[in-house]
Parts: structure tokens; C-alpha cells; sequence
């Protein structure tokens, strides 16, 4: 758990960060999400103290930050930059390994544990002894990823982390980062500007501006209860598809009908993923129904009328 | 001339002693000093990294460094280290530091600051960060500027010769004053080589990958060690007394070779400029030197000149030369020259000498002076029966004599006077006088004899026995070939001499040549 309070920073007579106190549950996902200057990139590094607060606590596991050695304190915490940070004169694995060689690991304990990484993030064995200026900017960020997870510290800090990405390859890595069994274990905080991207990662977000928190709370809390006009405005663009991310089919569950009939051709998804992944799902034929599995045990079988009934009945009772 | 003309690869191959050890006096003085350079730059690059508000100044330190001219850093170092090789280190050394400060400076922080963030962000400490990131990454750059470095260390250090450093510029200051192309082109070559050798070499460590660099980085160092350790290797000779000779004493035959092969001296010998030289023996720092044996610094630093007893350094004595044509049409002047005929002995012409360049009094003063003292003076008479033109060469002793004769000439004619002063040397001063620019020079008959007449080394040692015999030998020649008339010598002899400390002659009992040669040779 990391519990940031009441923590200051000026640059100047610049106030960066002003007063902000908020708090990251064990394997939560927040989101730091702003503008750019709104002191969101300058909070997160204050965790990892790259950047020292002028006044302020920020305690990990109950630990006051500031009490610990800061190189001790970094290589507990793993980090991933916008543009990767790659060393480029250290090959893929010798990058990988940096935290661990700090740590002092033995030679094979890293080894496997990168080729473990490397398959994990699906990058190929061969890449191993390629230098970053040779791999493409998806395959440079997973390295980075795979930097920041080699050491399994608790926490991993994110800094715009898919923000120098195309279009294509950063919603590809965004599926693989849902789907990384890695990430669902860790404490995450990630800064972002693209609102998309932080309903699509986040549990939780906090809405940053001028250096003070405007709002947090879940996707759907801020979407659904603003605070002000301003979180209105900051969520307004393709508020649709914003919708459609905030809510997850766990949210919908009690709205579904019960329905028992079993179809052998449908395709099955997890109750975890948000509405917007669930109607991608769907290939528009008639009659078409998909499977939605809570648990082992518990199924609905749901079409889409039957499933945007659902949304709907779920928006009215959330205004 | 006459005989064979001596080809670059025989000059090279009979020089091979000495030219190998230029050469391994200038690749151990160009990396000593660049050593050094990189032992102080290196990590004053890096200090002004984390202390940027002191980078500006200290560049701009550096920077001023690199823009004095090298001749003037190095005789600014005469007074503070002396001569020799410590002066040359350090003033090359100096020049090597913008170079290697600038490029640290530069690479360190052009290192992209998302790689030092994550440096830092995975925990390395400052050390870490600088080792394992900032260097590696900034070393194509640092070693640009070792490279550059390199090159203007092997240009700079020709220079150092004027010190007594030795190197390559021996050969290249010697063959200028003797005229010699072979002698410069030995020392040039070579210099030029070795600039493009290493900058070569230096170019492949800059293109190994990353990984090897890293080895490199130990690899440098040692290399550097090694490369500088070849300055110590030829000098690691000494005896009991030092030798300072100019660049051109040491490659004529009336000079130093003279000395080895009719003397048979051997003397422990560093090469150094005559504008050092003098002070370099008052401070003890050499025993003897050669020097002109009327010079005014041979005063001011109590040296005495060494008796040629053995008589290897032919007759300068001085005499003005006219043009046959100007005496007949001036024909007070002969007579009116001859006025100073045998009046200025060697040490008379040391201490008008010594009054202009050492106590700066103006050439005039000193000339109406001495004419006084002698009752030669007369006021002028303003006459306007014609112009006479008078030349010198450009150096003190010339323009006393020069305003001499001027002042006999209007005191003791009815002629004008015109002074060209200053002309550059023997041959310029030579040939404005053959093609009627001027009347008359002051001019010596060695000079005469070997620049002028380039006459054959038989003919030198038949009319060099005495003074008399060069001159009558010079006088006639010059009647024959140029139709100049030497008139009657002035009185003194300004030859090569050696010399050594008054004191230090008198207490090991040297008066000749020949006595320092024994005193060498005895234990």
C-alpha cells in the first residue's frame, strides 16, 4: 500500500505539486491523469525520489520513504519511462539485468528469470544479445517493462509508459498488459494524459490539475459523479466510448437476465473486462448470444439488446 | 652546390640516431603532457557536469589557454620552470586541456537525460551512474577531444625545441636557419606522420563498439603511460656539464660538428633558441653555449667566450661594403668610412652592444656616444651634394653602425643621408645593394666567404687560417664577381664563440676550447 500525505513542490516560484494526499490499495492500478504541467509526472517521482519533496510524507507498506537509503529504496521500486530509458550500448539481457546485478542475483538466477520475462512479454530468445536501437519502439517498451519487473519489486511506477507508441501497437500492449498475470499482483501507479487509456488500465484515477487532485474515485465515479465542471469537461470527448470503458460486466451482473439455454459456438468472456471489450466482441449476426463466466460455476448466456438494457438501467440508477 | 647534392633519404639515413630520438622525445613529450591533460581534464569535465554554474568559467579559462599563441605560452613558462622538457609539458599540456574539458563536458550532458533518469530510478548511486552510463556513453566524444588533442600536441611540441625540450623540432628550427631542406623536411615528415598516425589510430578506438570501449577505457591509460615513458628513454643520459647550441650551430660545420671532428669535444648537448639561451646559462641551468662572440647578453650575464685555439669558426670580422660605382661618384665617402676603420674591438662592439638590447638605449644615442668619447663627432653640415644610402641588417649591432656612419657622413661630407634599416638578412641586404638600392652595409667576411660566396669547404680551409687571408680572399673576389668594394674592417670579430659563466670558467680553469675538452675527458 503506498499512502502519499499532504506532500509540496515548488520549482521556483512555480507551485508543481500543492498539498496532495491520496492512497494506492495492494495490486490497485491508479491513475495519475492530467494535463500536461499539472504536476502529475513531478508526484510520481516524488515516490521513487527522483524528486524530493519540500515538504510531505509518502509511506510504502508503512514505511516512511524518506527514513530509507534512496538507492535502496529505487531498487525496490520498479520503473518504466515514456522513452524506455534503455542503456543503448548494454545489450537486451545486460538491460534486464541491471537491477538484479545491483541486488548482487547469481548469474543463473537472472538468466532464468529473464527468459522467463521474455516469454512472458511474447519477445523472442534471439532478442537477448540485440542492442535496443535494433528492436522496434512496442519491442523497446516491453524491454523496459521487463526491466522494471526482473527484481518483482511490489510497486511499479509508470510514467506515460505507452505515450511514444502508434496507435495499433500501444492498444495491442495494452491487452497484454491486462492480461500480464505479472501486473495483476503489483501496486501500479501510472501517469497518463490520454483519458482512454487511463479508463482502460485504471482502478482507480485521480484527475489532476494545477498541481492539486481534482477528483478520484473509480472510472465510473468520475464519469457518472463529477465533481465539477471541470472533470465534465476533461471526460467529454468520446464520452461514449469513455462509458463503455468505465463499466465493467461485474457492474452489470445483477441487470442480466438469467437465461440457461446452451449455444456451443459462443464465445466466453470474463466478468472482469469493461463493457467496451465485451461489444467488441460481438460479430453482429442474428441471433447472436456470448457467454459471460463470473466464476467456474456461474454463467450468462447475454445478447446485445439484452446487454445494453443492462447499461442503461445501470446508468439511470448511478445519476 | 658543385659536388653531390645530398638526397632526403641519406640525410635521414646518416641523422638515424638523432632522428629516432626526436622522435621518441616528441611522442613522449606529446603524451606525457597529454596524460597529464587527461588525468586534470577528465575530471574537471566532470566536476563542471554537477557544478554547471562553474562551466562557464572554467571553458572560458581553457578557452583563453588554447588562444595564446604557443611561442609567447611557452616563453611565459621560462621565467616560472626554467627550460627545458618541464616548461614544454606543461605548456602542451595546457593547450591539450580545452579540448579534453570541452568534449567531457559536452558528452556527459549529452547523455540522454531518460537514461540517466532510469540510471538513477533503478537504484545506482552517483558512481554507478557516472561509470556504468555517463562515461561509456559520452566516451565517443571524450575521445574526439583526446583526438584533437593528440594532433595539436604533435604540432605544438615542434615548438618545444625552442626550449630545450627537444623533439622533432630540432631538425625542423635547424634546417630553417641553415637553409638546409633535407633537415626540415627529416623533422617535418616525421611530425606531420606521426600527427596522421595516431589521429588514425585514435579514429579506430572512437569506432570500436560500446563493449570494447569499455576495455579500452583501462587499455588508454596504460597505453598513455607507456607511449610517455618514451620521453625518459633518450634522455636518460647526462654528464658533467651541459651543452645549449642553437638549431643551425648544431648543423654547420663551423659549429658544432666542427667541434666534434677537429676538437673531438663531446659534451652532453640540448638543443634550445638563441633568445633563451644566454639567460638559460646565467641561471645555471647550462654550462656552455654557443653564442656571437660580440653579443651584448654576453656581457650583461658575465659569460666569457671560450679561446679557438684549434680555429674552427672562420673570421667575421666587419667591414662596410660599397658599390665600386658609388665611390666614384661620392668621392668623399671611402675615406669618410674608413674614419671607423679599427676603432670597435670585440669587447668595445659586446658593450654598445649591451647598451642597446640589454639596457634599451635607442641605436643613435649609442652611436653619438662612442663617436664623442672618440672625437669622431662632428655636427652635421646640412649638405645637399648628393644622397648616400645606407643599408643594415636588422639586428642591434647593424643600425649602431648604421647611425655611425650616417653621422661621420654628414658630419665630415657635404652628402645627405639616406638609412634602409632593417633589411631582413644577408641575401635581402645583399641584393639591394647589387641592384643599386643602396650605397653601402656593414657586412662580415665569413658571412661573405660561406653565405655570399658559397665558396667550397676546400677553399674555406685554405683562407680561414687567419683573419687576413679571408679577407683579402673575400675583397677580391667580390671586386671580380660584383663589383663591391670591401673597405677597411671596422676592428671586431663577431663570430661563433663558446661560452661559458665567468665564474664557473675560472674555477675549473677553462680558457680554450681545448681545455674544456680535457677538463671532459678527465675523471
Amino acid at each position: 500500500m503506498i499512502k502519499v500525505d499532504g506532500i509540496s513542490k515548488h520549482f521556483g516560484r512555480i507551485k508543481a505539486v500543492d498539498t496532495i494526499s491520496f492512497e494506492v490499495q495492494d495490486q490497485d492500478n491508479l491513475i495519475l491523469l492530467g494535463t500536461s504541467g499539472c504536476g502529475k509526472t513531478t508526484t510520481l517521482k516524488m515516490i521513487n525520489r527522483l524528486i524530493e519533496p519540500d515538504s510531505g510524507n509518502i509511506y510504502i507498506n508503512n514505511k516512511n520513504i524518506f527514513e530509507q537509503q534512496p538507492e535502496v529504496l529505487r531498487r525496490s521500486i520498479g520503473y518504466v519511462l515514456q522513452n524506455n530509458g534503455l542503456f543503448p550500448h548494454y545489450t537486451v539481457a545486460e538491460n534486464i539485468a541491471i537491477v538484479p546485478q545491483l541486488l548482487k542475483w547469481d548469474k543463473k538466477k537472472i538468466e532464468a528469470r529473464t527468459a522467463e520475462l521474455m516469454e512472458k512479454l511474447h519477445l523472442d530468445a534471439n532478442y537477448l544479445h540485440a542492442y535496443p536501437n535494433e528492436l522496434s519502439g512496442g519491442q523497446q517498451q516491453r524491454i523496459g517493462l521487463a526491466r522494471a519487473l526482473v527484481s518483482n519489486p511490489p510497486v511499479l511506477l509508470m510514467d506515460e509508459p505507452f505515450g511514444a507508441l502508434d496507435n495499433v501497437t500501444r492498444s495491442n500492449i495494452h491487452k497484454e498488459f491486462k492480461a500480464l498475470d505479472e501486473l495483476k499482483r503489483k501496486t501500479i501507479v501510472m501517469v497518463t494524459h490520454d483519458v482512454q487509456e487511463a479508463f482502460e488500465l485504471g482502478d482507480r484515477i485521480c484527475l489532476m490539475d494545477k498541481g492539486k487532485i481534482v477528483q478520484s474515485g473509480t472510472p465510473a465515479e468520475l464519469l457518472f459523479n463529477p465533481a465539477n465542471e471541470f472533470v465534465e469537461g476533461f471526460l467529454k470527448d468520446q464520452r461514449l466510448q469513455l462509458e463503455f470503458k468505465a463499466v465493467r460486466l461485474r457492474d452489470l451482473w445483477g441487470l442480466l437476465p438469467e437465461l440457461y439455454q446452451d449455444q456451443l459456438n459462443s464465445s466466453s468472456l470474463s466478468s472482469d473486462i469493461d463493457l467496451w471489450a465485451a461489444l467488441e466482441s460481438f460479430k453482429f449476426s442474428n441471433e447472436e448470444i456470448i457467454r459471460i463466466n463470473k466464476d467456474q460455476h456461474t454463467q450468462k448466456l447475454v445478447s446485445f439488446e439484452q446487454l445494453m438494457s443492462a447499461f442503461y438501467q445501470y446508468k439511470q440508477a448511478m445519476a | 652546390m658543385m659536388e653531390h647534392q645530398q638526397t632526403l633519404f641519406e640525410f635521414m639515413g646518416q641523422q638515424a640516431d638523432k632522428l629516432a630520438m626526436q622522435t621518441l622525445q616528441h611522442i613522449g613529450l606529446t603524451f606525457i603532457s597529454l596524460f597529464i591533460a587527461v588525468l586534470i581534464g577528465l575530471p574537471l569535465g566532470i566536476f563542471i557536469t554537477r557544478k554547471v554554474k562553474l562551466s562557464g568559467p572554467v571553458l572560458g579559462v581553457a578557452g583563453i589557454l588554447q588562444t595564446i599563441p604557443s611561442i609567447a605560452l611557452l616563453g611565459f613558462m621560462i621565467p616560472l620552470l626554467g627550460i627545458g622538457a618541464r616548461p614544454a609539458i606543461v605548456a602542451l599540456l595546457l593547450y591539450a586541456l580545452l579540448p579534453i574539458i570541452r568534449n567531457t563536458y559536452t558528452g556527459i550532458t549529452g547523455v540522454d537525460a531518460a537514461v540517466k533518469e532510469a540510471a538513477v530510478a533503478m537504484g545506482m548511486n552517483k558512481w554507478q551512474v557516472l561509470f556504468k552510463v555517463e562515461l561509456p556513453l559520452a566516451m565517443p566524444v571524450i575521445l574526439a577531444g583526446i583526438r584533437t588533442a593528440t594532433v595539436i600536441n604533435v604540432g605544438v611540441a615542434t615548438l618545444a625545441s625552442y626550449i630545450a625540450a627537444g623533439g622533432l623540432g630540432e631538425f625542423i628550427f635547424g634546417g630553417i636557419s641553415l637553409n638546409n631542406t633535407n633537415m626540415i623536411l627529416a623533422g617535418a615528415i616525421p611530425a606531420a606522420l606521426l600527427a596522421i598516425i595516431f589521429d588514425f589510430l585514435l579514429s579506430r578506438v572512437q569506432k570500436l563498439n560500446f563493449k570494447k570501449i569499455k576495455a579500452g577505457a583501462y587499455g588508454i591509460p596504460v597505453l598513455l603511460a607507456l607511449l610517455s615513458s618514451f620521453y625518459f628513454i633518450p634522455s636518460a643520459y647526462g654528464g658533467k656539464l651541459t651543452a645549449g647550441f642553437t638549431p643551425e650551430f648544431m648543423g654547420r660545420q663551423d659549429g658544432n660538428l666542427g667541434l666534434e671532428s677537429k676538437y673531438g669535444l663531446k659534451i652532453h648537448t640540448i638543443v634550445i633558441s638563441d633568445a633563451v639561451m644566454y639567460k638559460a646559462a646565467f641561471e645555471k641551468q647550462l654550462d656552455v653555449i654557443s653564442g656571437y662572440s660580440t653579443d651584448g647578453r654576453l656581457k650583461a650575464y658575465d659569460l666569457v667566450v671560450l679561446d679557438d685555439d684549434k680555429v674552427i669558426f672562420p673570421p667575421y670580422y666587419a667591414a662596410p661594403i660599397v658599390r665600386e660605382e658609388s665611390i666614384r661618384k661620392f668621392p668623399d665617402l671611402e675615406k669618410t668610412l674608413n674614419l671607423l676603420a679599427g676603432k670597435i674591438n670585440d669587447s668595445i662592439m659586446t658593450e654598445l652592444n649591451f647598451r642597446t638590447d640589454y639596457l634599451h638605449q635607442t641605436p643613435e644615442r649609442v652611436a653619438k656616444d662612442f663617436l664623442e668619447t672618440n672625437k669622431l663627432y662632428k655636427p652635421s653640415r646640412e649638405g645637399n651634394a648628393g644622397i648616400i644610402r645606407i643599408g643594415s641588417k636588422i639586428f642591434g649591432e647593424q643600425y649602431i653602425l648604421a647611425n655611425m656612419y650616417s653621422m661621420l657622413i654628414k658630419g665630415y661630407t657635404d652628402y645627405d643621408v639616406s638609412t634602409k634599416t632593417g633589411l631582413g638578412g644577408t641575401k635581402i641586404c645583399f641584393d639591394a645593394l647589387t641592384n643599386d638600392q643602396i650605397d653601402f652595409y656593414p657586412e662580415y667576411t665569413g658571412t661573405g666567404l660561406l653565405a655570399i660566396l658559397q665558396a667550397s669547404p676546400a677553399t674555406v680551409t685554405r683562407v680561414t687560417k687567419n683573419k687576413d687571408s679571408t679577407y683579402n680572399y673575400v675583397q677580391q673576389e667580390f671586386i671580380k664577381r660584383y663589383q663591391v668594394k670591401w673597405l677597411k674592417p671596422i676592428g671586431f670579430n663577431n663570430a661563433y664563440a663558446l661560452m661559458m659563466r665567468k665564474q664557473q670558467a675560472k674555477n675549473l680553469n677553462i680558457k680554450t676550447i681545448s681545455n674544456l675538452k680535457r677538463y671532459l675527458n678527465s675523471r
